[in-house]
């Protein structure tokens, strides 16, 4: 043989043994055939929409978060100014981003707009405000909004993250999904009744320990304002409440109220040490509850607190509505509980919203779908049983068609599909049913390459050329087309991938890879063995095509 | 043959003569299902721009006529919710008790498994369509659903979670917690392989849906005191839900324009390749046939009521690439006889060209069109509109190919061949491609 000849069969055999090892060799090297038929059900990863399970959108509604930083800013506006002795007359938030500062004293302009520039010049600008004398205008800059919307996204996600763990569900992915709307892609494989992974998932779990103003709670808010004449003491908000019963005696449980409390929490949910679910509550038995212990340092602030505010309520304030207000009988250094009417899953999952921390932004659900397990197998079952039938048929056709030279293009096509799956578990590409569109399309331009090919050293045989030149004027020939049509396709799938989302995605990698796979053996292992065959054969004998 | 002998590259012409005697012999050893054929395509050009024309119009005017495409829940947004029924209930009374739940305007429709004709099935696609914007109601449609149909077979909420949905780890974690076996600490994973044992049963034997947990006596493994266990902590209904999709309204609009947009760059990046790799002139007409062929299948989606959507948004891609794939392979052997017959008259070349690979075009067609009819027929429910995407699309691609674009190139020359001799007459010769 032709030492040039031979390094390329060596390299096929390479190509080959490196594929078989990707796709069953490979965690553990097998003994048996079930650990075959294992190794590769974890090499090709299937997706959901042949697997089954649930696949979730959500979108962060990163507003919020932008939001609650000008109501802080206000906050410590407010503060801050008092401290430097500027006065102003008013500080409000305008908007999301905008915050106006009224009628600051005109003596202290030059002091403020200083004041703003070093200490919040990353992220304020100060200008005057328009129609308004003496007036200032704060507004977050751009690079601020985006940085906030970075930490955001990041914090959403790895709470989430964190959630879905606990929960316990299998290989779950959370990713960032598109390229902008602030989305994040959820997956849970296998779980065909999210119902509750939903509710995990989406709460914000915002925990907030603060003071309750005496006199409440209050059965509406016109109540709970018409003792201060209908304006809030600064610093105070009037916020929802669950009734508990005890303290109003008679009322209906399912009745709202509403209790004025102090906006800045002595402790937030950022402070726990631990959440965990009980019922051993000596005074409540055989309810659950949520039992929470503070970190070293909230204990401490949280133990001076209750120490000088004996006789008051803490409001134990849940995703801005308050579970429950005791009374503080005394100091408590570092633990608490939260009541309510919980079953045992409530209390167990709430503990778990709390352990994993708040989410910085309310979420919504853009899309929701759920395959049931036996759909996936219907799906697979079906798909697979077709595309072999069909593959069976197209190679006996080649066979038929082309005799051994049709043998050589179903070998070809063998190898195109091996090489395929084998490059879709090294990249841990995930096998959809978009993807196994791309695969039927890599099949085709498969047998199309051969055929052309293979028509292609006919018409050289029939303008009467001997069997090797045929051979090798068919392949050249041919080249330049199958180059062609593959660029195109290549090309196109490139915009697929690039700008598409989710399957479309899926079925431009699953052809990428295909048709360069393609490529290798439509031209270079099926030139080698028909060189090999030729070499073999005698130089005036036929070539069987 | 048409009397052209383009020498290969190791190819000897002083030896023509002798093999010529071989060749008759050879000839008779191939089977050929076409011999080359002399058509001339061109002269019939008209009558494939009627065809076209034709098809447009009957699709187009039913898309019309229906006030625009049937899109799937992926471009509408909804809910989407598939059931399948040990018994199936009418549709009356299905619709009856939707109506209870205020879901009367709510789609039904009976899903079957297989393509062929006379396959009853048990399966029914609920389908209600989002009402308002408010995306944190957006499974509350899916949770009306479920209460229309509790409320059909009297089924109570017995609030143990349905064995037909249970996922692998939470049937695991109950037999890991009750221990029916007593294995006690050396269960290591056997209650994991148990799991999947029973639920391989509920997906693959009993097609989803097990309606009866004393079935589960039957899986191999199991004992009275494992299918007790199961029995204690899972329920199972009279139905199961295989599939449920929930999108909501925005997701939907912006997918379709996404898909739009995505087909229109993909489209514009070929012309480019094709303008660079031939000329302008070929790049538009292989763009301007593909388009097409995807707006004809449209039509044809529109006529026998197939829905758009995602994965057809996929099959179309692949019926763009393979009706480009045909037109290049055409586009090729034109380019390529262009330097070998330079003296040819255009219309002439290109009929050539076509007959030169119409054996190809027809074998590589017949094939792919034969594995989308298998697909078609056998691929169940999920792959039936990606597949008559495919049947249609492999058809009217393939068509495309010598029916518009090769025309199209022709026309072209023909009319700027024509534009330069009014003109003139000192243009510079035109360069060969």
């Amino acid at each position: 043989m032709n030492p040039n000849l031979k390094w390329k069969a060596v390299f096929i055999v390479f190509v080959v043994l490196v594929s078989i090892y990707l796709l069953i060799g490979y965690p553990t090297f097998p003994t048996s055939i079930a650990q075959i038929k294992d190794n590769f059900n974890r090499q090709i990863k299937l997706g959901l929409d042949l697997q089954g399970g649930t696949h979730l959108i959500i979108q962060v509604q990163v507003q919020d978060a932008i939001a609650q930083e000008t109501d802080q800013m206000v906050d410590r506006l407010n503060k801050q100014l008092r401290d430097k002795k500027i006065p102003f007359d008013e500080i409000r938030r305008a908007d999301d981003t905008h915050i106006l500062v009224r009628n600051v004293d005109p003596s202290q302009g030059s002091a403020f707009r200083d004041f703003i520039t070093q200490q919040y010049g990353n992220y304020w600008d100060a200008s005057s405000a328009a129609g308004e004398p003496n007036g200032y205008t704060l507004t977050l800059r751009q690079s601020a909004i985006a940085s906030i919307a970075d930490a955001t996204m990041t914090q959403s996600k790895e709470t989430i993250e964190r959630r879905i763990n606990e929960l316990g569900l299998t290989e779950p992915i959370v990713q960032f999904h598109g390229r902008k709307d602030n989305e994040i892609l959820i997956q849970l494989p296998g779980e065909g009744d999210p119902a509750r992974a939903i509710l995990v998932i989406g709460r914000v779990g915002q925990l907030e320990l603060c003071l309750v103003h005496p006199g409440g709670p209050y059965s509406s808010q016109a109540e709970a304002l018409a003792p201060m004449s209908g304006i809030l003491p600064p610093g105070a908000e009037l916020v929802r409440g669950k009734n508990e019963s005890r303290s109003i005696p008679g009322a209906t449980p399912s009745t709202e109220v509403w209790y004025i409390i102090d906006r800045a929490p002595v402790v937030t949910g950022k402070d726990l040490k631990s959440a965990q679910e009980t019922h051993s509550n000596p005074n409540n038995p055989g309810q659950w509850q949520v039992n929470f212990t503070l970190s070293q340092d909230a204990a401490k602030r949280f133990g001076q607190f209750t120490e000088t505010h004996i006789g008051q309520q803490l409001g134990i304030v849940l995703e801005h509505k308050v579970e429950s207000a005791p009374v503080i009988n005394g100091k408590i250094e570092d633990s608490g509980l939260i009541e309510g009417n919980f079953s045992q899953e409530s209390a167990h999952d709430l503990a778990l919203v709390l352990r994993s921390g708040a989410l910085p932004a309310s979420i919504k659900y853009l899309e929701q779908r759920t395959v049931g397990p036996s759909l996936g197998q219907d799906s697979i079952r079906h798909g697979v049983q077709a595309s072999i039938l069909s593959l069976v048929v197209v190679m006996l056709f080649m066979v038929f068609y082309y005799r051994l030279s049709g043998a050589n293009a179903v070998l070809a096509l063998i190898l195109n599909l091996l090489l395929l799956l084998a490059a879709l578990s090294l990249f841990g590409a995930t096998l959809t049913l978009p993807g196994i569109a791309g695969v039927i399309l890599t099949i085709g331009m498969g047998v199309d390459s051969n055929v052309l090919v293979f028509e292609r050293v006919r018409e050289e045989l029939r303008n009467g050329k001997s069997a090797a030149a045929s051979v090798d004027a068919g392949f050249d020939k041919a080249f330049l087309t199958i180059i062609d049509t593959h660029v195109t396709t290549v090309v196109s799938a490139f915009f697929l991938f690039w700008f598409g989302t989710g399957p479309i995605k899926g079925f431009a990698v699953t052809l990428t890879v295909g048709l360069i796979a393609n490529v290798f053996t439509a031209i270079f292992v099926s030139k080698t063995i028909f060189q090999y065959h030729l070499s073999k054969m005698e130089r005036q004998a036929e070539l069987s095509i | 043959m048409a009397g052209y002998h383009p020498p290969g590259p190791s190819g000897a012409p002083g030896t023509i003569g002798k093999r010529l005697e071989s060749k008759e012999g050879k000839r008779n050893r191939m089977i050929e299902f076409f011999k080359e054929p002399n058509i001339d395509w061109m002269g019939k050009a008209k009558y494939f721009y009627a065809l076209s024309a034709i098809l447009l119009l009957v699709g187009w005017f039913s898309i019309w006529q229906k006030g625009g495409l049937y899109y799937g829940i992926d471009f509408k947004g909804g809910t989407n919710v598939d059931v399948r029924f040990a018994k199936a209930p009418t549709v009356d009374e299905l619709r009856k008790s939707l109506t209870v739940q205020g879901l009367g305007g709510a789609e039904i429709q009976a899903v079957s498994d297989s393509g062929l004709p006379g396959q009853a099935s048990n399966e029914v696609l609920v389908f209600v369509e989002q009402k308002g914007s408010d995306d944190q109601a957006i499974d509350s449609s899916k949770a009306r659903v479920l209460s229309a149909l509790n409320a059909i077979y009297g089924v109570s909420d017995t609030g143990k979670a349905d064995f037909n949905l249970a996922p692998l780890n939470s049937l695991a974690a109950v037999l890991n917690e009750k221990d029916p076996l007593n294995l006690g600490t050396s269960a290591g994973d056997r209650y994991t392989l148990l799991a999947k044992k029973l639920l391989d049963y509920r997906d693959k034997v009993a097609s989803g849906l097990v309606t009866d947990l004393s079935e589960l006596s039957r899986v191999d493994g199991s004992t009275p005191a494992v299918v007790s266990v199961v029995k204690d902590n899972f329920s199972v209904g009279p139905f199961a839900i295989r599939n449920t999709e929930i999108v909501g309204p925005k997701v939907g609009a912006e997918l379709k324009w996404q898909a739009i947009w995505v087909t229109l760059f993909a489209l514009a990046g070929m012309l480019v390749y094709i303008a660079f790799r031939f000329e302008w002139v070929f790049g538009a007409a292989a763009v301007l046939a593909v388009f097409h062929d995807v707006l004809i299948t449209l039509g044809f989606f529109s006529l026998l009521h197939f829905e758009i959507s995602l994965t057809v948004i996929a099959a179309l891609l692949t019926l763009v690439g393979y009706s480009m794939n045909d037109t290049i392979v055409i586009f090729d052997r034109i380019r390529e006889n262009r330097r070998l017959l330079r003296k040819e008259d255009f219309a002439v070349l290109v009929n050539k060209s076509i007959n030169q690979t119409l054996s190809r075009t027809i074998l590589t067609s017949g094939l792919t069109f034969l594995t989308v009819l298998v697909l078609f027929l056998m691929g169940g429910q999920v792959l039936r509109a990606f597949s008559f995407a495919l049947v249609v699309g492999i058809v009217v691609g393939t068509y495309s190919s010598f029916g518009i674009a090769a025309p199209l190139v022709v026309f072209w020359h023909h009319w700027r061949d024509k534009s330069e001799a009014a003109g003139s007459g000192s243009q510079p010769a035109r360069k060969p491609a």
